[in-house]
């Protein structure tokens, strides 16, 4: 493999974008690290300043205020040319009017590297993404999936010390999504690049990164591992957009070690406290934690009841909107075989798995 | 990065030291000056020593400026002042130039204080010629560098070199000649600054009487704004009608009613008043049939308010047309269907929902109809009579008995206020009106027909007015083959010798033809402005759509505004302000050159505009992250990809340049005649035969050049097809389902 790499790491340090003179903040003081040869996934709703921030390490954006190191160095004020950086746009952006190979090279003949080494170079890099034998067909000749795969190709020839991807998926149909996602992250993983990645797609986001940085209304909503964010989510926002969640009213009673015994709804748990003090706290419940059963049957010890307002057969599992003391929740029922009927009357239960306790201020 | 800085002071220390300073006599290509006295001579001799041998001292410090940016020589960009440095130098070598030039003209100081300053003067200036060129371009570009390094445009030098370039020029050659404008309003004959003469001919009764209420004849401002809003509401009505036809009805001939809208753009301005007048003159056709018929004695009519009516709607319709076809059409079809679900009928339909969406569209049509009869010089010239308009008026007063410059500034300006003031509401009214109910959504759905009656009523008003159209021009065509229009009807091809004869001698090829000589300066001319106008047109669209700058709607504003002054309004300006050092251009072919691009810059800029704005961003960002700079993008992603909308400003600017009048009839001269002006004046000498001989000649060149350019954009296309269609067949290649089953496997 001649593709080599120098993986950089990429640091935020208070970083604010404004724009207009200060009218809209895109991004709030904004601080975090992306250490060498990681993926990070920066996930957050639209409009939660994580495309800024990519376009912000791309340099095509500028930070009005605090510092962008690449690498160790400080590049808060240089140009997207000068940085070396390259980025797979949402769009692909292949040059229509230049044929695959042209456009791999492109990056390498414009610094100025010679003819015939970058046109060598990028034949590697096809070859890399699985596009060897392509080079002389036009972008609008290859289909969706192998336009991405020159996008991915044509910044990896630079050897960038960071790849950033923004969106890169979100042109592709559901079933290659999936395929080509697994490829990005074993093509990240072999070559060691450090990468950063911007998606709306919570499911894409758990699956490719070692970490996610959630933004939300232009602040770093919570950091961690997809495991961390997911079982741990630190407010009902990141609950709700990593995976659904119920977010339900719920007292913290008694604190025992890290447990505490929580009441929700007249049922006791146990769940780890998280540094929660005693009084009102929020409970993400995950849809798949409730357990419905009919009020006539003798299985249900709980005392929580509900009306089914809505079912849906989904095949391999049912879909329940109900009604109850503790407000409307969504459920989801491995169970087919034993649906329950709109307006039927359901007791509620909680399985130990798929609770967190979440601060109550959102 | 540094190279082009260096390339660019030596461009200066070129002009400074090699070329000659002052504007040469005897053109602008001319090398005379090489084998005449240079370089001592004082007409011929470079600043350096003009400065130092001819004792002009005062131009030492133009070169001054120039040593400035040799201090960064060692230490380039890591100098700790590099900015300053070359912001310094930039800025005071331009200013420096410029007053220097002005303040010392043809007879010594130009102004009085200067000599009761300095005592006085007996060395004279002429115009600013190549070194100074070479110099005012070098120390712009030593400017936009240090300002670039200074942090503007986030220190992208091309970026900034650019808006410097298009600022500087628009300056020159928009702002500066209004202005001159403003200044010579207030000046009396004597030269002497005074509001009273801007007062006594802004007041003239001829300006803003109202005579015409009392059946005498009313002011040239209130004449012309009368004919612009008759013009302007007849051509946005027929403009609908034919819109209405094209788009809402099952007319048969669609196809043919479109090749209207290519008319106006290759019309010579007076042509249809030339067609009017062979038709509906005094030996018109038409005329005699009607007075053999009823035996009553041909009138004068056309010649007057309802002539120019008549011609300006006859040119002007296919415009609104135009524009009305994109806005019927812009009205989404899904609301006139839910309209109709609603149980709204066809009428109903129309006057509430499409008519009042189409608002904004007809107002814009009629402010276009507006702002060009304004601006309209050649049907007033042709068939004005006693009816006076400003254009025209302004034109008398520059070339007539009177030549009074005060007068005709006056009346630029009352003319600049009734067209800035259309522009100005086109722009920030309506700007925010527009119900622009195209999105990039595919919309399904037809446009409803119209009801019965209002479509028997736009095929009552559109079908007739298309073929009295059609009947106009082939009047045009057949009367350049007539003796003598109306008394002697017999064809000939007399009117073509006179005009485009060749002979023979021993010596070859000799041009007999009276017209050769403007028609080869109009090409010429045309052909030198086309591409200058495409690049400065695109490049400022550049600017506007893809890059963000603080004062980017001042700029923007300042780019088009050359659209709404009108073309006598840039010619009495141009005379003005170009007539004296230190810009000394009139009598020029170059005059011309620049005249044209700014002229028609704004054609470029909304064409590259249109043309960018589907480029879409990230193509451009693309190129940045993969490190190219933006003059790299501009040149290798966006040119090559914009070269449909290069294709069409060339020849949309050459086509411009070859029609246009109005401008020209003042900056043409003895060496560069153009035709559009010869052609007036064979009309003035009632020699209609060859002026419409003429007139086809052009029409004809203007439409291969069109055809011409179609088929070569049409042919790249086809080059393109061809180019996939063997690639597909090549054996190693797979089939699209095979790339599929690949993918899958991969």
């Amino acid at each position: 493999m001649k593709i080599k790499t120098r993986a950089g790491s990429v640091v935020f340090e208070n970083v604010t974008k404004t724009y207009g003179l200060g009218a809209v903040t895109a991004i709030d003081n904004v601080s975090f690290t992306i250490n060498p040869g990681e993926l990070v996934t920066l996930l957050g709703p639209s409009g939660c300043g994580k495309t800024t921030t990519l376009r912000m390490i791309a340099g095509l954006e500028h930070a009005t205020k605090g510092k962008i190191l690449i690498g160790g160095k400080d590049v808060t004020q240089l140009p997207a040319t000068d940085r070396d950086v390259s980025m797979v746009f949402q769009s692909y952006a292949l040059f229509p009017h230049m044929t695959v190979l042209e456009n791999v090279a492109y990056g390498l003949t414009v610094t100025g590297v010679a003819k015939a080494e970058a046109h060598e170079k990028a034949e590697e890099g096809l070859d890399l993404v699985g596009l060897a034998g392509y080079g002389r067909r036009l972008p609008s000749e290859l289909s969706g999936g192998q336009q991405q795969r020159v996008a991915v190709a044509r910044a990896l020839v630079l050897e960038p010390e960071v790849l950033l991807l923004d969106e890169p998926l979100s042109n592709l149909d559901a079933k290659l999504r999936r395929q080509v996602r697994t490829e990005i992250r074993e093509l990240q993983q072999k070559l060691g690049l450090t990468a950063v990645y911007v998606t709306h797609d919570q499911e894409e986001a758990l699956a490719v990164s070692d970490h996610i940085i959630v933004m939300n209304r232009a602040v770093i909503a919570q950091q961690g591992t997809p495991r961390e964010l997911y079982e741990q989510p630190a407010s009902g926002f990141i609950a709700d957009f990593i995976g659904d969640a119920n977010l339900v009213g719920a007292e913290l009673v008694e604190v025992e070690g890290d447990m505490a015994h929580i009441e929700i709804g007249g049922l006791r748990q146990t769940l780890p406290h998280r540094g929660l003090g005693i009084g009102p706290v929020n409970v993400a419940v995950r849809p798949d934690a409730i357990e419905l059963s009919a009020v006539n049957g003798e299985s249900g010890q709980s005392s929580l009841k509900g009306h089914i307002t809505h079912a849906a057969y989904l095949g391999n599992q049912m879909q329940y909107s109900v009604t109850s003391d503790i407000g409307d929740l969504f459920v989801i029922d491995p169970h087919i075989d034993a649906p329950i009927a709109t307006g039927d009357e359901v007791r509620i239960g909680f399985s130990g798995r798929g609770l967190a306790v979440v601060p109550t201020d959102e | 990065m540094n190279r082009m800085l260096w390339i660019w002071l030596a461009i200066g220390w070129i002009g400074f030291v090699i070329f000659p300073w002052y504007q040469q006599e005897y053109g602008f290509w001319t090398l005379e000056w090489l084998f005449d006295g240079y370089p001592t001579y004082v007409d011929y001799a470079p600043a350096i020593l003009q400065a130092t041998l001819l004792e002009k001292y005062w131009l030492l410090p133009v070169g001054l400026f120039l040593l400035g940016p040799l201090l960064l020589a060692r230490q380039g960009r890591a100098h700790p002042k590099y900015a300053q440095i070359l912001i310094i130098s930039g800025l005071g070598g331009l200013i420096w130039m410029v007053g220097q030039g002005f303040a010392i003209g043809i007879s010594g100081w130009s102004y009085g204080w200067l000599e009761s300053l300095f005592g006085p003067l007996d060395m004279r200036q002429y115009g600013l010629g190549y070194g100074a060129l070479l110099m005012a371009a070098s120390y712009l570009i030593i400017l936009c560098t240090g300002l670039a390094a200074a942090g503007a445009m986030r220190g992208d030098v091309f970026v900034t070199s650019a808006i410097g370039t298009v600022v500087a020029l628009v300056a020159l050659f928009v702002f500066f000649p209004v202005a001159r404008i403003l200044g010579s309003a207030f000046v009396d004959i004597d030269g002497a600054v005074s509001g009273a003469a801007f007062a006594r001919n802004f007041f003239d009764d001829s300006v803003w009487g109202l005579g015409c209420l009392a059946g005498g004849a009313c002011g040239v401002a209130w004449n012309t704004a009368f004919l612009a809003i008759l013009t302007a509401v007849s051509t946005t009505l027929l403009g609908l009608a034919f819109a209405l036809v094209v788009t809402r009805t099952g007319f048969r001939y669609k196809k043919s009613l479109r090749v209207l809208t290519v008319l106006p753009i290759i019309t010579p301005p007076f042509v249809i008043g030339l067609a009017l007048i062979l038709l509906f003159g005094r030996s018109g056709a038409a005329t005699q049939f009607v007075s053999d018929l009823l035996g009553v004695e041909a009138g004068r009519w056309l010649y007057g308010l309802p002539g120019i009516w008549l011609a300006q709607t006859l040119s002007f319709t296919p415009i609104s047309f135009l524009v009305l076809i994109g806005v019927v059409e812009g009205v989404s079809p899904s609301m006139e269907e839910a309209s109709q679900t609603l149980r709204a009928g066809r009428w109903k339909t129309f006057v509430m929902v499409s008519l009042p969406l189409m608002r904004p569209g007809l107002a814009n049509a009629f402010l276009l109809a507006f702002i060009e009869s304004m601006a309209d010089f050649g049907n007033p010239m042709v068939l004005g009579g006693n009816y006076e308009v400003l254009s025209t008026e302004i034109f008398f007063a520059i070339v007539g008995a009177q030549n009074d410059a005060g007068r005709a500034a006056v009346l630029a300006l009352v003319l600049l206020f009734f067209t800035l003031s259309a522009f100005a509401a086109q722009r920030f009214w309506l700007g925010r009106k527009s119900y622009a109910t195209v999105s990039g959504k595919a919309e399904s759905g037809a446009h409803i027909g119209l009801n019965p009656a209002l479509r028997r009523l736009v095929y009552c008003t559109a079908v007739p007015w298309g073929i009295f159209t059609v009947a106009v021009y082939g009047m045009i065509f057949y009367g350049s083959f007539v003796t003598r229009w109306g008394f002697d009807n017999t064809l000939t091809l007399d009117n073509y010798v006179d005009a485009f004869g060749i002979g023979w001698s021993e010596h070859g090829i000799v041009w007999t033809g009276a017209a050769w000589d403007s028609f080869w300066t109009t090409l010429n001319i045309s052909a030198i402005s086309a591409p200058l106008t495409a690049a400065v047109g695109l490049t400022t669209a550049y600017l506007l759509v893809r890059q963000n700058f603080r004062g980017k709607s001042a700029f923007e504003f300042g780019t088009m505004l050359s659209f709404a002054i009108p073309g006598t309004v840039i010619g009495v300006s141009y005379i003005l302000a170009f007539n004296v050092p230190p810009f000394e251009l009139t009598g020029t072919g170059v005059i011309l050159v620049i005249c044209f691009i700014f002229r028609n810059m704004p054609v470029g800029v909304r064409g590259g505009i249109a043309a960018m704005s589907q480029l879409d961003r990230s193509l451009d960002e693309a190129s940045l992250t993969l490190g190219a700079n933006s003059f790299t993008t501009f040149r290798r992603v966006i040119l090559p990809l914009l070269r449909p909308a290069i294709v069409a400003a060339l020849v949309y600017s050459f086509v411009r340049a070859i029609t246009s009048v109005s401008a020209v009839i003042f900056l043409v001269s003895a060496d560069h005649n153009m035709a559009t002006s010869y052609i007036i004046g064979l009309v003035e000498n009632g020699r209609y035969g060859v002026a419409i001989a003429y007139c086809c000649v052009l029409i004809v060149v203007m439409l291969a050049a069109i055809l011409a350019v179609q088929g070569a954009i049409g042919k790249r296309k086809l080059r393109r097809e061809d180019r996939i269609a063997p690639d597909r067949l090549t054996p190693d290649r797979v089939s699209p389902a095979g790339e599929n089953l690949k993918e899958k496997h991969s």
